[in-house]
């Protein structure tokens, strides 16, 4: 397909998938100021500044803050370099929440992925109603986090709920004292988190299997393929891209992991299940030392590029087509 | 094409499907049962029993509890919705059919806010919305979900919008249609699915929103709801059948929407995931 819409700066075009290129002459400004390429600017720009300011501008703020002395009520702007990061890197805490980071990634991804690609296959059998599991999958993702967390509090009291489930069909080894554990508060955490997110991922994982051409199905049949050997080597393969964008999505929520330690144990014993985001927090906004929070802020931007310049990649295709 | 599966198998898909149908609904059946139980059979030991009979005063006193920052919520959710909806409608339609100098760099630079981790702006956000005089109101949230709402809305309308022939717009201004009259009479009357799509996404975002309201909003007499939620389930002075009660309170809005709207909430659910 030829580039649609190159085209010189005032030139006014339509873009869609018939190829037109305008000629690239310059026009006079009361033209330009009467085409439709002007109206868009005009209607495009209050956002993109808003964009520039509470994003972009707000990002190098806060870089800026993370770089004074601001550490109580009062400002202080003495320039102080990297102390903040260093001390910071030195808290154990910090240590405690990056570790927490990573494991829960693992664990939620783990969880997410695995459900969700298993839920959309079985879905993807023909099976009778499917639109009532589907329905039910994806029905936590409707709920916020907070109520999530209430709810799987409750359901790991330590002294009953899951336990006590366990315990009925002799599961006795599985019972654990789950978010009040230090050595595994964050996976019981996750396990919460992926009650929410793993109905979600099947959605995916269902909509990229519908999009494998029904041809490809009907010729590794005729290959001798079986089921197992058609997932296997063609369709998720095939959806790699769904696996891809999921993972960073997930990723994301890993990152900015903050509702279900606050409704669930708050830092839990130890730290257990503390984040990065609610160690800002608290950090900011209980004990108002600005400098320390913003450079958690910055970390926290740091490990997300980290996942979105990936992510750019791959869109910038789609996005330029 | 249907897969053929010996029976044996197909009851095996069939019990892992029943199966997590259980795991999804177990923590809703938790709220619902011990919110319908007094005090007294909320205990450890009986927390699995269906609740002998229904006690609804739970409810008598979680409604007034939660009422005003229920009403708090839907003050915040509805407005920033329509509001952040509009503005993307009028985003995507410039970013999905017209080109201007840079409009890739551009959409992608606006993109990035959907994967932004909030603690990297909060405190300038803070100290901006106090400047104004915004920092504390409802009106301040409402415009902060509008601003952070900006990317995924700009999202959804510009995949929606992409659908749409371009033939339809050439014949609208062979008829004289400008740049408004295009996205007037061809575009918002074609992108309504489109526009119920973004709707519903904003309203479950900004209805389960915390971090945002817990930031600016977080005066118990002005907070959203979830904000309200955290905080009696966070002191142990409120009983769990009263937390539950407030949760499910919390939770039914969203919750009706998708059992209503599914599949409008799924064509968000894909369109925000940008499958790639």
């Amino acid at each position: 397909l030829p580039e649609a819409g190159l085209q010189s700066a005032t030139g006014a075009d339509i873009v869609g998938p018939r190829s037109f290129t305008a000629p690239a002459k310059r026009r006079p400004l009361r033209a330009w100021l009467k085409s439709d390429t002007f109206w868009a600017c005009v209607v495009i720009s209050p956002s993109v500044l808003a964009v520039l300011v509470f994003i972009y501008a707000f990002i190098a703020w806060t870089f800026y803050i993370s770089v004074i002395n601001w550490n109580d009520v009062t400002p202080d702007l003495t320039f102080v370099g990297l102390q903040n990061f260093v001390r910071l890197f030195q808290t154990p805490r910090f240590i405690t929440d990056l570790r927490n980071t990573a494991v829960f990634s693992v664990f939620f991804l783990g969880q997410c992925l695995g459900i969700g690609l298993l839920l959309a296959i079985l879905l993807d059998q023909k099976i009778k109603g499917e639109a009532f599991f589907r329905t039910v999958f994806v029905l936590p993702f409707a709920v916020s986090a907070i109520v999530t967390g209430v709810a799987w509090k409750w359901l790991m009291v330590p002294s009953s709920g899951i336990n006590a489930i366990f315990g009925a069909v002799g599961l006795d080894f599985l019972q654990n004292k789950w978010f009040a554990d230090p050595h595994i508060g964050i996976i019981a955490t996750s396990i919460a988190g992926a009650w929410q997110m793993s109905g979600y991922t099947m959605a995916l994982y269902l909509a990229g299997l519908r999009g494998v051409p029904g041809e490809l199905r009907d010729a590794s049949k005729i290959d001798g393929a079986n089921d197992v050997q058609y997932y296997r080597y063609i369709a998720i393969p095939l959806i790699t891209p769904v696996t891809f964008s999921a993972m960073i999505i997930l990723g994301t929520i890993s990152l900015r992991l903050f509702d279900l330690p606050a409704s669930m144990t708050g830092s839990g014993p130890a730290f257990a299940t503390d984040s990065p985001a609610f160690f800002m927090f608290e950090t900011t906004f209980s004990q108002y030392r600005y400098s320390t929070g913003a450079a958690i802020g910055v970390v926290m931007l740091i490990l997300a590029l980290g996942l979105i310049v990936p992510y750019f990649f791959t869109v910038k295709e789609e996005i330029e087509r | 094409m249907s897969v053929v599966l010996r029976p044996a198998g197909r009851l095996f898909v069939y019990a892992v499907l029943i199966f997590f149908a259980a795991y999804y609904l177990t923590p809703i059946y938790m709220l619902l049962i011990t919110a319908l139980k007094p005090f007294e059979k909320v205990g450890i030991l009986q927390m699995w029993d269906l609740p002998t009979s229904l006690y609804l005063d739970n409810w008598a006193r979680a409604i007034p509890l939660m009422a005003p920052n229920f009403w708090n919520s839907v003050m915040i959710t509805v407005p920033a919705a329509l509001i952040s909806s509009a503005i993307g409608s009028l985003n995507g339609y410039v970013f999905a059919k017209w080109r201007f100098p840079h409009s890739n760099l551009i959409f992608m630079l606006i993109l990035f806010g959907i994967f932004l981790p909030y603690q990297g702006i909060l405190i300038p956000l803070v100290q901006v919305l106090t400047f104004f005089h915004l920092y504390g109101s409802i009106a301040g949230l409402i415009f902060v979900h509008c601003v952070f709402g900006m990317p995924i809305t700009a999202l959804i309308f510009r995949s929606y919008y992409a659908t749409v022939p371009r033939d339809l717009l050439d014949a609208g201004r062979i008829d004289g249609a400008g740049f408004f009259g295009l996205y007037w009479w061809i575009m918002l009357p074609i992108a309504a699915p489109g526009f119920a799509v973004a709707l519903i996404w904003q309203f479950t975002n900004i209805w389960n929103d915390f971090l945002l309201g817990v930031v600016v909003l977080s005066n118990p007499r002005l907070a959203p709801i979830t904000v309200a939620i955290n905080n009696i389930t966070g002191s142990y002075s409120v009983e769990w059948n009263l937390q539950m009660a407030a949760a499910i309170l919390a939770a039914a809005p969203t919750v009706i929407v998708y059992l209503l709207l599914g599949r409008l909430f799924m064509r968000g659910l894909l369109a925000g995931a940008m499958k790639g």
